[in-house]
């Protein structure tokens, strides 16, 4: 598996028949109560989310959905979200803090939508937004990114205390097509991009941007979905179990610090 | 000893303010909106605002400065603070270089406290001619540092916007400057502290989703371009043209999203005004 090329990962995690939003909520969790609506003006398909059971123990759980069949992937816009869907997402954080309990994201999606409406709905509010509340939450926020994420999109329901990523998924500023559009004008030399912009999760491990690689079976996640969700639950639960027992100031606080820390220039690093 | 000292300041400032305020074109200069042409002097007296349509030239981040602070408040911090290779891109450090040597600046983000109208504040401006003032590393750390020291001080905060989104060659690590920055005013607002976002031509991409769009008032500069994703990626994702005024500073008013459209030549009156409304103390 460790000789996939950043390229062969960007196609497995966007392969259709990888397992989705729905198959880890079906696998993971009991009694899952979808909750719709922004409560402003909208329902966006594009992010599921609801309250239910993990191992006994309520959760919330907000996740892209791009759909499986055609119907659903237009139903869903293609996992691409409005600002409806992130002002959902964020109703449904502040419920998680208001009854005290954990938050779990499942990334995978192209970006947030670029779309006109989106833009009249205030696409880059809605994202910014969920970022500032995200930062504050005083209850434990684990993100696994299962797919593709992509952009600002992405991120907006990605401000966790551990990030975990599948061993075959891909976390990027926007997709290898967009970058190599914009840096060289030419979306053709994308498999040169996915190399250049280390988006595989072991990269992304040492760069200090995820905190926990899960592994997938052999071939790939939707050679096993079983197995892949089995391997998702090993993780969910050892790093859920452990956030568990810190305060909510701590949580808030380890969340701000592991954020705060990203980027800083080196000590005594000169300038270029 | 003071005024001494602040003069010095004041000079260094307006010495950088001069390499800064460059209008295209000989002793005439076109409008890239009106196609009008004015002298370089005419458009250099108004501030960069083109004296026949009130089109908005980019300005750079010290004029900026100039334009809106104290003569002699200006302190610049972090100044050395410094750009970064973080993914050893191809050819990124010679990029860098480049627009340090064309633009004498750093990194994209001017950070400086000074004051407005005799009131202390911390401000911060993005710089289009670095990179499109793009979101890098050091941008978002220069960023977070300002919004701290404010926080630290007690100091309300201004942040100018001019951003063509992320930073390409940081990729990931620009991607996460949007937490960082966004995280830092949390904390920041928590303090009861004013946080006041101008919005520039252009204000796109990272930059926008987060703490553009997150103060607690929002300007915004006449006819500047405000949005998400760029026109160009909206037109071929949908397939169809926009509307005209589609995501300038004036549409954005009309949704919404920005609480005044206030043109460069009264920027520095409006700041004045809301930082004296928000002062605290006093009672009925």
């Amino acid at each position: 598996m460790s000789a996939l090329t950043a390229a062969e990962r960007v196609a497995m995690a966007r392969h259709p028949q990888r397992p989705n939003i729905t198959d880890y909520i079906d696998g993971l969790f009991t009694d899952f109560f979808e909750q719709k609506g922004d409560r402003l003006c909208g329902e966006d398909e594009a992010i599921l989310g609801g309250v239910a059971l993990y191992h006994g123990q309520s959760v919330t759980v907000i996740g892209t959905r791009k759909g499986k069949t055609l119907e659903e992937n237009l139903r869903c816009n293609f996992g691409m979200p409005n600002p409806e869907g992130y002002r959902k997402a964020l109703r449904l954080m502040r419920q998680a803090e208001k009854f005290r309990r954990p938050v779990l994201t499942f990334i995978d999606t192209a970006g947030a939508y670029p779309g006109l409406e989106a833009e009249a709905h205030g696409q880059g509010e809605a994202i910014a937004r969920n970022l500032l509340e995200m930062s504050r939450l005083t209850v434990p926020v684990v993100a696994v990114i299962t797919g593709e994420g992509n952009s600002g999109g992405a991120l907006a329901l990605g401000v966790a205390n551990r990030i975990l990523m599948q061993e075959n998924a891909v976390y990027a500023i926007l997709s290898p097509e967009g970058f190599a559009s914009i840096l060289w004008k030419d979306a053709a030399r994308s498999a040169e991009a996915s190399e250049l912009m280390r988006l595989t999760a072991p990269e992304l491990l040492r760069l200090g941007i995820i905190d926990d690689i899960i592994p997938e079976p052999e071939g790939g996640a939707h050679c096993d979905a079983a197995q892949a969700i089995r391997e998702v639950d090993r993780a969910l639960r050892r790093h859920l179990s452990s956030l568990c027992k810190e305060s909510g100031a701590a949580l808030a606080e380890d969340r701000y610090q592991k954020f705060r820390k990203m980027g800083v220039a080196a000590p005594g690093k000169e300038a270029l | 000893m003071n005024s001494m000292f602040a003069k010095r300041r004041a000079r260094l400032l307006a010495m950088k303010a001069i390499r800064d305020n460059y209008i295209p074109g000989d002793r005439l200069t076109e409008c890239p909106s009106c196609h009008g042409e004015n002298t370089r002097k005419a458009v250099a007296e108004g501030l960069s605002v083109c004296p026949k349509c009130g089109y908005h030239w980019p300005i750079g981040g010290y004029y900026r400065l100039s334009t809106i602070l104290d003569p002699g408040s200006f302190r610049e911090l972090n100044e050395k603070y410094p750009a970064a290779d973080p993914l050893s891109f191809p050819d990124y450090p010679e990029k860098l270089a480049a627009a340090q040597r064309k633009t004498g600046l750093s990194e994209a983000a001017v950070t400086a406290t000074g004051s407005i109208g005799g009131r202390k504040c911390v401000v911060g401006v993005l710089d289009s001619r670095f990179f499109m003032g793009s979101m890098s590393a050091a941008v978002g750390e220069k960023i977070t540092l300002a919004i701290e020291y404010a926080g630290k001080n007690k100091l309300p905060l201004i942040l100018f916007s001019a951003s063509g989104g992320a930073r390409m060659q940081e990729g990931i690590l620009s991607l996460m400057q949007m937490a960082k920055t966004s995280a830092a005013l949390a904390r920041f607002s928590e303090k009861g502290l004013l946080y006041i976002s101008v919005l520039t031509d252009p204000t796109t991409g990272g930059v926008t989703a987060s703490f553009a769009s997150l103060g607690d008032v929002i300007l915004a500069e006449p006819g500047a371009l405000i949005g998400f994703a760029g026109p160009r990626v909206i037109q071929q994702t949908i397939g169809e043209t926009l509307p005209e005024g589609f995501q300038r500073a004036e549409y954005q008013l009309s949704h919404g999203f920005v609480d005044a459209v206030v043109p460069r030549g009264q920027l520095r009156e409006t700041l004045s005004r809301l930082l004296h409304l928000h002062e605290k103390g006093g009672r009925l």
